[in-house]
């Protein structure tokens, strides 16, 4: 014992000890990295959350005119049977003019003859301001109305006026048959 | 401030704990505290909130015994709380009217603090932690306001948490991670209980902070001046521990006014029913004392913008020591500053009232159109930045203020405080 205290010792070569500290801090940060990625991580989306991310619907039954609302995700997915003049009226639009330029066709899937069917809009019935769920046949332009804050989009879900920044999204989908179609 | 310990252990217990733990003799300097001896009824919000505080945390606590956080049931579980069990109704009303009846009290609190200057030096951290309380309030409020997981509640929830999926790059990924899925769900709700449940006591600890700087610098008072002699100042008791207590009976009376004859004056029908994802209310508000920033936030046609305004409201609050420059503290002695803090306190008013309201109605009616509250949030939002960042710092070099008394006590007697 005594010998640690009077013999060299004490002079020894600083440097092991710098060692030590620096290991130590280093496994201190690793450690402490490895134990704050799970807590991160584990507010993420669960499996059996992502698992139950698509739907198929069956879109036989939607009219001229009528609108089929189907939660995918939490979120309503508008299935709109668009008149002739709504049609119409998304066509008319100056593309360039818009917030968020897009032209009608580009808003649809083609189905399995390589087709769009531009009597079917297909869309994530979300207000892409905050995420409130316009009204159907409302609005400036032939088409939704979000009543939170009053943003206005026209017959094709393109944002026309009020706050939001983007068109309505499009969500990845395809036709499994003339009357079903696999949302996600 | 602190002063020297006046406590003497009288009998050997007490002479045996100080000398281990001095637990009581903290307790006893605490209460000697010497405060100044004009403080006014503005002074009694200190208190108040820490009972709020306390209210919330006791009745909280039982509601948890009794709530559901599923998506399933949260909804049935206050409701039977409401209906079933026994005195739930109260304990219920307490905690929904006490959010309210605390955000009016922290509201009087800091407006007393910006009248007074009670953020200057040496206030400036005082100050800070104060607005860090009142930030943790904030997140408390909104998160508790979901568990009821009525409509109001849900859309709520789903608008809040949309603010972020606007941060450009990172926000949908960061929105989906604050959720736990693609929108509110069920993960959101487990978690916003769970943190509901943590950040009063996050806050209670922030208190903590609050009154040791309280205690460190020492109050400031209606006059704005430091204390100078003993003569100035007063026992915290008995002297303010009554006049406090007088306080806190009126404003307890006010609360059982809203606990017992309008439980529900401050809440919104809507919340009556179960949240729907397919559907939005047709008018969505927030509670009254989110509305000035609800208003704030959609005065500008661009959402990030809108977003950006809404906390620069908030952190104006924290730099505020450092954008009024004026040496003099109360605006007692700042006759043209203070008429543009009563411009100030109205504009806040006028964002409440347009926050409540949709933006493209008519505020003020005017021939066949009028202004519309869009335009009225306009002004008012210019009004409250103007405040800050314009009028503060320029009137603090430009203007001529009053002549400050000698000391308290001298300004007592000479009816001047
Ligand atoms: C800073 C203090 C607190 C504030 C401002 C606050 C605020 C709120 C608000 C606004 C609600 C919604 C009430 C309604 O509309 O029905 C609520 C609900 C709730 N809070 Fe708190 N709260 C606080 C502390 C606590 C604490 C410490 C707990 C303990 C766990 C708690 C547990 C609950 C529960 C279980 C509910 C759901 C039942 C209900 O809606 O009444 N709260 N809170
Ligand atoms: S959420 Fe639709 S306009 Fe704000």
């Amino acid at each position: 014992m005594s010998d640690t205290q009077t013999g060299e010792g004490e002079h020894e070569d600083p440097s092991r000890r710098d060692f030590i500290y620096i290991a130590t801090g280093a496994a201190a940060a690793v450690g402490a990295g490895a134990f704050a990625w799970p807590l991160v991580s584990q507010m993420g989306a669960a499996a059996d959350t992502r698992a139950a991310g698509s739907i198929e619907i069956d879109v036989s039954k939607v009219e001229e005119g009528q609108q089929l609302k189907v939660l995918w995700r939490g979120k309503p997915i508008f299935v709109r049977y668009r008149t002739q003049k709504e049609i119409d009226y998304a066509d008319s639009v100056d593309v360039a003019s818009l917030r968020d330029p897009q032209t009608d066709d580009e808003r649809f899937v083609p189905n399995f003859e390589g087709k769009i069917n531009k009597s079917l809009l297909v869309m994530i019935g979300v207000c892409t301001h905050f995420g409130c769920i316009p009204v159907g046949e409302a609005g400036d332009f032939e088409g939704w109305y979000c009543p939170c804050h009053g943003s206005h989009y026209d017959s094709s879900g393109r944002i026309r006026k009020g706050p939001a920044p983007k068109n309505m999204v499009i969500p990845p989908y395809k036709y499994l048959s003339d009357t079903v179609i696999k949302i996600g | 401030m602190s002063g020297h310990s006046t406590y003497e252990p009288k009998y050997a217990a007490e002479k045996w704990i100080d000398k281990r733990l001095p637990i009581v003799r903290m307790g006893v300097d605490f209460m000697a505290f010497p405060s100044p001896r004009n403080l006014n009824y503005w002074y009694a919000f200190g208190g108040i909130l820490t009972l709020c505080l306390m209210s919330q945390i006791i009745t909280g606590i039982i509601l948890a015994m009794h709530y559901t956080p599923t998506v399933g049931e949260a909804f049935n579980s206050v409701q039977r709380i409401k209906r079933d069990v026994p005195f739930g109704w109260l304990l219920q009303s307490m905690h929904a009217v006490g959010a309210s009846m605390f955000f009016l009290a922290v509201y009087i609190h800091m407006f007393r603090g910006l009248f007074y200057g009670s953020y200057k030096a040496p206030r400036e951290l005082l100050w800070i932690i104060g607005c860090a309380i009142y930030l943790a309030m904030m997140a408390t409020g909104f998160l508790g306001y979901t568990l009821p997981w009525g409509q109001m509640s849900f859309w709520g929830a789903t608008v809040i948490t949309g603010f972020f999926g606007a941060i450009p790059v990172v926000g949908e990924s960061l929105q989906q991670w604050l959720l736990g899925g693609y929108s509110v769900g069920n993960p959101t709700l487990q978690r916003f209980f769970s943190l509901h449940y943590l950040l009063p006591f996050v806050i209670a600890a922030l208190v903590g902070l609050h009154v040791w700087a309280v205690h460190h610098v020492g109050q400031n008072n209606p006059i704005g001046i430091d204390i100078k002699t003993k003569e100035d100042t007063l026992s915290f008791h008995p002297y303010y521990t009554m006049k406090d207590g007088f306080a806190i009976a009126v404003f307890l009376m006010i609360f059982a006014l809203f606990v017992f004859y309008l439980p529900e004056a401050l809440g919104h029908a809507d919340n009556y029913q179960r949240a729907n994802p397919m559907v939005t209310p047709p008018h969505i508000v927030p509670e009254w004392y989110f509305l000035p920033f609800y208003a704030i936030l959609r005065a500008v046609p661009d959402k990030l913008m809108g977003i950006m305004l809404m906390f620069g409201a908030i952190v104006v609050l924290f730099i505020l020591p450092w954008l009024d420059t004026a040496k003099v503290r109360s605006m007692r002695f700042r006759p043209t500053t203070r008429r543009f803090f009563y411009i100030f306190l109205f504009m806040c008013f006028v964002l409440g009232w347009c926050g409540a309201h949709s933006p493209d109605d008519i505020a003020i009616p005017m021939g066949h159109g009028g202004m519309t509250f869009k335009w009225v949030s306009r002004v008012a939002t210019l009004y409250y930045f103007a405040f800050f960042l314009f009028l503060l710092p320029v009137l603090g070099w430009v203007e001529k203020t009053k002549a400050l008394p000698d000391s308290i006590t001298k300004a007592i007697h000479d009816g001047e405080a």
